[in-house]
């Protein structure tokens, strides 16, 4: 243990010493720092305190040196880590602190004390040396924290819970933070809580006028009803899918599967799209019935209908995935009970399967609920004057008038809101559930459904299911028309203007204009899919398998993300991000964050649901057997969690690709993405190119997903049944 | 703890086990001597468990300390215990080979692959699964998956070997082969091994002393022969070999005799006994005999329950003091349900212990 805390504070000397201490121009890995490494921006802090006069930075050094000194001349094991993870808390402590009180121009309290120092001149954010150091102070704190005796002496585990809770802190919690305190500041920066319940609860927010019939509703109010319809609406669809696909011998099952697919694949205004190609002014079929039935064209999509059918399509899917896992775990014992107390087909699923699908009827919606008050891109697309949370959020931010306080204060609404659903699915749904998979074969066969239900649910799904086919098939045929609704003639125009290319002198010159956020996007969601998966499945490991004080509250906080909107996020980072002691806008590295952040919910469940089924007593075999958990976790777990991996791995790429609502607010022209130009392609109107790069992206997903199925589909022949790999669960 | 240290004992000092408000472990102490095999034995919740896992690392200790080998290993994680664990549910890595997984303790442990490779050939020779080495664990039977676990386990050379319900995942009769097995083995080595189960047949088959554990803290320890001649509780009566607990009361106790009133009756037992007043007497259902003639010793009882085993016949009767279970050998007319009978009692072979509910 000694050894291991002497290598961190060698890297926490080193990052002191050695590496600039700021965030340096042209970036890190331009290495510009390095020829003139002593400037008062490129200098380590070791060079800062001397030549620069910047003294507080010297409380990392000090107490990296006085860990030192501590595990060298202080000899009972037990005090000599007490007293190493209270220097190296000090340490962290202080250079956090330092962090947020200098800023930019100079200290923000305590302005009398640090009068006449260097300290007015100010600093800027944090870069690799402060980084290194931090890390290596963490690691010293964690690692003696394991001297005492705490997560059984082990640490690596701990090393681990202080990274994640660091990380979670840092690029979850404090961005948030931003959001709560900007609400209460005026415009100018100043501190006055008395603003924030007029601004919370004012009625251009709260505002019910479509309802009583004047005017319209504040976006609080919409925001809510679509959930509240939504999250109706998918969950009796995704049922009626859910129970076709698992009690009846309906034909096309596999086509159902697709529908499991198609969500994840989808960037989320794309369906907005094609329904405008549909039902918009200058849509196929508002054509048709203008013709047919000489029904006026209007703009009735754009509006509560329009974003409301676009959710229907985008969220069933997702209802489905939840339900067809509900509906499949109802134990078939209970319904054969059922039937041999003489209850009919109809009977038996009216008093016995329905009431114990409850507790996932109401999952399901909570689900649909979260993701309607989140959903971004159909709003934008679609929202016309109908204003949800959070394309206002938006508006307020790039808008005419930014107003940054408004869109906090929206953002505040729109978080109560989804955390309220988060947490009422959380106490509600978690203890009542009427679990009925044992984990025991449970044999016998699921009651066939009754004539009636079996019709209601083909009368509902399978209309629905064609129009989700149309919907989608329009996204191929408007990439081929000239001008959708106007000249409908073929033409490969949009693909060659987005993706264009020349050979030129022999080389190959790329023309099209969407290569570059192309590339970016395939490039960024590259460095993000590793990541994702690799937090995600070590937060999972972490609370499978390790128990520590606080597990609860951990677990609790690496799911909150999930119920963080993509907008608000996206806020709340910019909010955050865009000063010392973290200024990270404008960079790519904040957009690999944000994903890692965004998507890490989705690898722990998966890696929870993966590690689950691995027996307990095997890592502790391994560690019996004298390996380190790290040695267990690479030779043990993480070859059986392989499956598992890859799926939180491609699931994590290609949400990466998808993602809209919090990637707005942080792409630049420099590192712009795909869904963010596609965005800015349907703002000024030019649908064909849009939709053909849509097409392409979804191309894109597919074969990476097709190729990661190809590739861990040949693993699993060689696997054993007691480790039959589990596809990560969704959200 | 003056005595020397030796490896491969193992000592708890009032230990003691919390999980939040839920107490697993009272204030244990014990000691075990090196190449002894000790059993823990009791009802599930007792704590053996908890104590196994303490042994190896797997939990660390509210309170008290843990010495092997004489060092304080208390604050030890289970990597650097010298301990090895075979697990109920044997934990063989399923994507390994059977030679890997034997391997695997000595190869993360810095030996090279060829060394350990055949260092983990000789383990599997030992447990008798010589050639099996590139077989993975899923194309073995439950019986050589049980000898993989074990071999895994030994080829580590541990100071100490424990073994968690090591024979609950087989047929009863692999079940006695493999247990011979791993005494023999115990014995070979002569490898101080701690052995967990709840089968009190398979303690007393294996082992050289019994640690029986209830309610989270040792009720009574001994040789097997100790716990069945000697119970010093109802509890253990109960538990060590079946018992009927028949209430009575020690009117006089003197060094070779005991006097007391059982049923109404006036009793002697040629032993001596420490109880007065109320008190149980242990009544094995082998040592009674159903006689249809009264005597001084032979109590009343009407045949409500009879099994016939073949070998052994069952009986449930009601007498007056509570229902007793006799088991006698098969006789060409058994009693038949209903019939008056009279169950006779051995004093030489009746034990008392102090009266005090068996729980459970």
């Amino acid at each position: 243990m000694k050894r291991i805390i002497f290598q961190w504070i060698a890297v926490g000397l080193a990052g002191f010493c050695l590496l600039p201490w700021y965030m340096v121009d042209g970036g890190f890995w331009s290495f510009g720092w390095i020829t003139d490494p002593a400037s008062p921006e490129n200098a380590p802090a070791l060079l800062q305190i001397l030549l620069h006069g910047r003294w507080w930075l010297a409380g990392a050094l000090l107490a990296l040196l006085a860990a030192a000194l501590v595990q060298l001349l202080v000899k009972p094991p037990v005090r000599a880590a007490r007293l190493t993870a209270a220097v190296a808390a000090l340490g962290l402590g202080w250079t956090t602190l330092q962090g947020l009180v200098i800023v930019r121009h100079g200290p923000r309290i305590l302005k009398d004390l640090l009068a006449g120092t260097a300290a007015e001149q100010g600093q800027i954010g944090f870069g690799a040396g402060a980084a290194v150091t931090l890390l290596g102070l963490l690691f010293v704190l964690t690692t003696a924290i394991s001297g005492m005796g705490k997560g059984r002496g082990d640490a690596f585990v701990t090393g681990m819970i202080g990274l994640i809770v660091s990380l979670v802190g840092v690029f979850v919690f404090y961005p948030v933070a931003h959001i709560l305190i900007s609400a209460f500041q005026t415009s100018a920066g100043a501190f006055e809580p008395g603003l924030f319940i007029p601004r919370f609860f004012s009625a251009d927010i709260w505002g019910i006028g479509c309802l009583v019939g004047q005017g319209s509703c504040g976006p609080a109010i919409n925001s809510l009803m679509l959930a509240i319809a939504a999250g109706v609406g998918t969950t009796a669809l995704g049922l009626a899918f859910a129970l076709i696909f698992t009690r009846t011998n309906f034909a096309a099952k596999p086509l159902l599967r697709v529908l499991t697919v198609i969500p994840i694949i989808t960037p989320p205004f794309v369906i907005g799209l094609a329904l405008i190609l549909l039902f918009g002014r200058a849509g196929a079929a508002t054509a048709l019935f203008s013709d047919l039935f000489g029904i006026e064209k209007s703009r009735w999509l754009y509006s509560f209908w329009g974003i409301y059918i676009a959710q229907l399509l985008s969220f069933t899917p997702i209802a489905f995935l939840v339900l067809i896992g509900v509906v499949e775990g109802v134990s078939p014992s209970m319904e054969e009970a059922s039937q041999t107390l003489n209850a009919n087909r109809w009977q038996t699923f009216r008093y016995v399967s329905l009431p114990l699908m409850r507790p996932g009827l109401a999952a399901a919606f909570l689900l649909g609920f979260i993701e309607s008050l989140a959903d971004f891109g159909n709003p934008l697309v679609l929202g016309g004057n109908f204003n949800v949370l959070s394309t206002e959020i938006y508006f307020s931010i790039v808008g005419a008038v930014a107003n940054p306080a408004r869109a906090a204060t929206l953002a505040i609404v729109l978080l109560v809101l989804t955390l309220g659903a988060f947490l009422a699915q959380r106490r509600w749904v978690g203890t009542k559930s009427y679990a009925t998979v044992t984990g025991k074969a449970d044999s016998g066969a699921h009651v066939a459904l009754s004539r009636g239900v079996k019709w209601a649910c083909y009368l509902t799904a399978l209309p629905w299911a064609a129009f989700t086919a149309i919907v989608y098939s329009m996204i191929i045929f408007g990439s081929f028309a000239k001008l959708w609704g106007y000249d409908n003639s073929f033409t490969l125009e949009h693909y060659i203007r987005a993706f264009g290319m020349k050979l030129k002198n022999g080389a190959l010159k790329l023309t099209g204009v969407a290569w570059d956020s192309y590339f970016t996007t395939l490039e960024i969601a590259s460095i993000a899919a590793p990541l994702t998966a690799l937090v995600g499945l070590a937060t999972a490991y972490l609370l499978v398998r390790q128990n520590f004080r606080g597990k609860d509250a951990f677990e609790f906080s690496t799911m909150l993300s999930f119920a963080i909107p993509g907008t608000v996020i996206g806020v709340s980072y910019v909010l955050a991000f865009n000063f010392p002691p973290i200024e990270l806008t404008g960079t790519a590295l904040i957009l690999i964050i944000v994903f890692v952040f965004r998507n890490m919910p989705v690898g722990v469940r998966g890696g929870i649901a993966a590690m689950s089924q691995l027996d307990k007593s095997l890592d502790e075999a391994s560690i019996t057997l004298g390996a380190n958990s790290f040695t267990t976790v690479r030779r043990v777990i993480a070859p059986l969690m392989g499956p598992a991996m890859v799926a939180a791995l491609t699931y994590s790429f290609v949400r990466a690709i998808t993602s809209v609502s919090a990637v707005i607010f942080l792409y630049t022209a420099k590192h712009n993405m795909a869904t963010t130009f596609i965005v800015g392609r349907v703002e000024n109107g030019d649908y064909g190119l849009a939709i053909a790069y849509s097409a392409v992206l979804i191309v894109t997903m597919l074969a990476v997903i097709m190729a990661t199925q190809f590739l861990f589909g040949r693993r699993r022949l060689r696997r054993e049944n007691r480790i039959e790999p589990v596809a990560a669960g969704r959200a | 703890m003056g005595e020397k240290p030796e490896k491969g004992s193992v000592v708890f000092e009032d230990v003691v086990k919390r999980y939040g408000e839920v107490t697993a472990l009272k204030k244990l102490s014990l000691s075990i001597e090196p190449g002894e095999l000790v059993t823990l034995l009791g009802p599930s919740g007792c704590g053996k468990t908890t104590t196994l896992r303490l042994i190896a690392g797997l939990e660390s200790a509210t309170e008290g300390r843990i010495l092997i080998g004489g060092e304080d290993v208390t604050h030890l994680s289970a990597t650097y215990r010298k301990v090895s664990m075979v697990f109920q549910s044997y934990a063989l890595f399923p994507h390994m080979s059977v030679i890997e997984n034997v391997a695997y303790g000595l190869t993360v442990s810095g030996i090279p692959r060829e060394k350990a490779h055949a260092k983990a050939e000789e383990g599997l020779e030992m447990v008798g699964l010589k050639g099996f080495g590139q077989r993975l664990p899923s194309e073995l039977s439950g019986g050589q998956q049980q000898r993989v676990a074990v071999a895994r386990a030994i080829v580590l050379e541990p100071e100490v070997l424990l073994l968690d319900e090591p024979l609950s995942n087989l047929d009863a009769k692999l079940r006695r082969r493999v247990r011979e097995e791993i005494r023999q083995i115990q014995q070979d080595l002569g490898l101080t091994t701690v052995y967990v189960t709840h089968d009190q047949e398979e303690a007393m088959a294996v082992s050289d002393r019994i640690i029986v554990m209830r309610n989270a803290e040792i009720a009574q320890a001994g040789t097997p022969h100790d716990l069945y001649e000697r119970p010093n509780s109802a509890f253990i009566a109960d538990f060590i070999g079946d018992a009927n607990l028949a209430d009575c009361e020690v009117i006089a106790a003197e060094e070779s005799e005991t006097k007391l009133n059982l049923g109404g009756r006036e009793i002697t037992l040629p032993h001596g006994a420490a109880i007065t007043g109320p008190a149980r007497l242990v009544l094995r259902p082998n040592d009674l005999a159903l006689t249809s003639e009264p005597g001084p010793l032979a109590f009343p009882a009407t045949v409500s329950y009879v099994a016939y085993l073949g070998n052994q016949i069952q009986y449930t009767v009601q007498s007056e003091f509570g229902e007793i279970f006799v088991i006698s050998p098969p006789v060409a007319q058994p009693f038949g349900v209903g019939d008056q009978v009279f169950v006779e009692i051995d004093p030489q072979k009746a034990l008392l212990v102090p009266d005090e509910p068996v729980g459970k």
